[in-house]
């Protein structure tokens, strides 16, 4: 039901809002306080509440590098959790100020629903997860032919689907609920054969299993899910904060920036860590993005360079264990690339 | 008539600014100005908010590939159909969902309305027990008790429970053989067509015999013996063309059959125990509102009890009943939008899917709000004619 509210309200607001353009997204939210981050409602890695109540994950994190570098305070952000349906109309409509929801980069997406995607914070790719104890035998998605499939509605996920069994000839039965936690109760009590979402959402969503020891995720992978932060489309410097901020967090770690050695590296001589750091004499990297200079380095005080933030919410140091593989820095054989700040 | 003349003769005190029907026009042409004034001043902001968010307009989007696939299409869908026609597919199954609902409802509803007013202590109180439950739960709670109390309790697909006729039941839903009608059985239809025509005409001329004559006719029986006997002679004559799909176990499902889920089980099943509590205190409420003297004066006329409430006290209740039962088949229409929070394909839901994948939120609330008026504008306006029989009709 919500989401039709924020439809209702999205619509109100676009008729209520003043016809002469708004101001900036970045005076706004320095005007409030405070950074407006939409999350997902609850997936484990990438943003879900702990149990003292304190958001976690990759796109958790993102905000509070997006607030260190507006605020100089990563902890100037409140969090909205959002269904996959309510995401774009709560961006579109104001809402939030920032749209950091394990998302799908996609072409109609980024030109047609008024967005901008900042880049993509991690790589993935859909796959299938079923228990391999109530169907022995069953190790490969094509296999799956007849199944019953719980996918959550208004996804890439559910298009994906759709484009994998008609590809391969097989019939499915597709069980769609709105909210996550509908169609992770749904496939715990049995109701489907098979979950499918991005990977990195499968394995965390098996651990949130009554017995995850029992499922398998299946070795397929259907689609490519770039997944990244968006911002309203039209609002230049907003989307070069968010950009810049991803690049930051790139740029420390390839060099070799961290959260334990960042007042260190601040006397660097080194001109690229200088640049970077805003310690370079009359460097205005910061200033140019209409930030403070030394944004970097409240950045990767807050929330680490981008290794760390991976190893910290799904890699070794979380209980999802995932390995970096594409999500490597470009000079580790993998896609993460941030462009030279010059 | 009197009034408006003197008022119109008078010469309303010299200014016109005292003149009732000068001042009457002078009020309703600003508010319709100030109506149609904020109307337009909504859509021209939202049009050129639409237009600074770089968000794409327009129902365009209905004609491209929806690209995603429904769980019950009661008329063909795949995913390579239109986005407009996965619309008509959620429109559908709430039409059918409600018109199911209303029907279940209907039936419960009287049954218990009526057992309410029983002479038998223990039915009265089951009765009073029943609409005390159900008319206090939220019904987006009811839904859940079926789908999650109820229905998700029973065995996984293979350990389906056997039911008589080779019908199955387990946490998948109710399968139950299908007829496959061979060829010939249009006879079939048409003798059953035919029966209820001729069942109409016996009616017909049992009533007007007995207007005159006094005489009455078993046209019940008759009726009956009608409708289920000459569809049955059809069926011999056309050599029995019918054959049954048993639901067989496959790999990961029983296929085959007729195959009801159970989101639509537990969405109809909530919504017509819910509002059946509501219609079961209307109709207790209308018989009650029939006064004691018309039963007591058609049991002097020497009518027996059962023809007493047929024909005295049901007809008279009807009026009171009607109106309030029109408004729970409404909220019961409405509240099938429910159906999203356990995944069953209403228009609420596809509506949803599609407002999301195309990112066209106001468009996409706007076809959900018409869709539902339309719906009910429609069930008002069909129980507005049975009202309008229904009425007393005064001589």
């Amino acid at each position: 039901m919500k989401h039709i509210a924020i439809g209702i309200l999205g619509a109100a607001a676009l008729g209520f809002m003043a016809s002469a353009a708004s101001a900036g997204t970045l005076d706004t939210v320095k005007q409030k306080g405070f950074l407006q981050c939409g999350v997902s409602t609850g997936l484990a890695g990438f943003s879900a509440p702990d149990d003292k109540g304190d958001w976690k994950g990759i796109d958790a994190d993102f905000c509070r590098a997006v607030a260190a570098a507006v605020f100089g305070d990563a902890s100037k952000v409140k969090f909205t959790p959002l269904s996959a349906k309510e995401r774009f109309t709560a961006l579109q409509s104001g809402e939030i100020d920032i749209l950091s929801r394990n998302t799908t980069w996609t072409s109609n997406r980024d030109s047609a629903l008024g967005l901008d995607f900042v880049g993509v914070t991690y790589y993935d790719g859909q796959g299938f997860m079923i228990n391999a104890k109530k169907l022995p035998g069953v190790n490969s998605a094509l296999q799956l032919s007849g199944a019953a499939v719980c996918v959550q509605s208004g996804t890439t996920t559910e298009l994906n689907l759709a484009d994998y069994f008609k590809k391969n000839k097989m019939e499915y039965n597709p069980v769609v609920f709105e909210k996550l936690e509908e169609v992770n109760a749904a496939y715990d009590a049995g109701r489907c054969d098979a979950y499918t979402t991005d990977q990195s959402g499968l394995y965390g969503i098996r651990l949130t299993l009554s017995s995850p020891a029992d499922h398998v995720v299946l070795p397929e992978i259907i689609s490519k899910e770039p997944l990244g932060p968006a911002v309203r489309q039209g609002d230049d410097q907003w989307a070069h904060i968010a950009r810049w901020t991803y690049f930051a967090l790139l740029n420390a770690e390839e060099a070799g920036i961290t959260q334990a050695n960042v007042d260190e590296m601040k006397t660097s001589t080194d001109p690229n860590i200088q640049r970077l750091l805003g310690t370079e004499p009359d460097g205005k990297y910061g200033a140019d993005l209409g930030l403070s200079n030394d944004f970097v380095v409240n950045i990767v005080k807050a929330v680490g360079n981008y290794g760390e933030m991976f190893e910290r919410n799904v890699g070794s140091g979380s209980p999802l264990k995932i390995a970096r593989g594409i999500n490597a820095l470009w000079t580790k054989g993998g896609l993460q690339y941030g462009p030279p700040i010059r | 008539m009197a009034s408006q003349e003197i008022l119109r003769e008078e010469p309303s005190r010299g200014s016109f600014v005292n003149d009732p029907r000068i001042r009457g026009l002078f009020f309703q042409t600003l508010v319709v100005i100030l109506l149609f004034g904020s109307i337009w001043w909504i859509v021209h902001n939202v049009i050129e908010n639409l237009q600074r968010l770089h968000i794409a307009s327009g129902f365009g989007f209905l004609k491209s590939r929806a690209g995603f696939d429904i769980s019950d299409t009661p008329i063909a869908y795949t995913s390579d159909s239109s986005y407009f026609r996965a619309l008509v597919v959620g429109l559908l199954n709430t039409i059918i969902v409600a018109v199911a609902g209303i029907v279940l409802a209907t039936i419960v509803g009287f049954t218990i309305g009526i057992g309410r007013l029983s002479q038998n202590w223990l039915i009265r109180k089951i009765c009073a027990v029943y609409v005390e439950i159900f008319r206090n739960i939220p019904p987006l709670l009811v839904i859940f008790f079926w789908y999650s109390g109820v229905l998700a309790v029973l065995p996984p697909p293979r350990e389906s429970i056997h039911l008589p006729f080779g019908s199955f039941l387990n946490q998948r839903g109710f399968y139950f053989p299908r007829a496959v009608w061979g060829d010939g059985s249009w006879l079939i239809g048409v003798a059953l067509l035919l029966a209820i025509a001729m069942a109409w005409f016996v009616v017909h001329r049992a009533r007007q015999r007995q207007k005159a004559t006094g005489q009455q006719f078993p046209v019940f029986w008759t009726s009956v013996a009608l409708i289920v006997g000459l569809p049955v002679l059809a069926f011999l004559l056309g050599g029995m063309p019918l054959t049954f799909d048993f639901p067989k176990q496959s790999t990961f499902n029983l296929t085959g059959g007729f195959w009801v889920k159970p989101e639509f089980l537990s969405l109809l099943l909530a919504l017509s125990f819910y509002t059946a509590a509501f219609i079961a205190e209307i109709v207790r409420a209308g018989i009650r509102g029939v006064s004691k003297g018309q039963s007591e004066a058609a049991g002097a006329l020497g009518l027996r009890s059962g023809p007493i409430l047929r024909l005295v006290v049901i007809p008279q209740a009807m009026r009171i009943v009607i109106p309030p039962l029109t408004s729970q088949y409404l909220n019961l229409t409405k509240n099938s939008s429910l159906a999203i929070a356990i995944g069953y394909p209403d228009l609420t839901a596809t509506a949803g899917t599609v407002l999301n994948q195309t990112g066209q939120a106001v468009e996409g609330v706007f076809i959900m709000m018409i869709a539902y008026l339309v719906l009910s504008l429609v069930t008002s306006a069909v129980m507005n004619v049975v009202n309008a029989r229904m009425a007393l009709v005064e001589r």
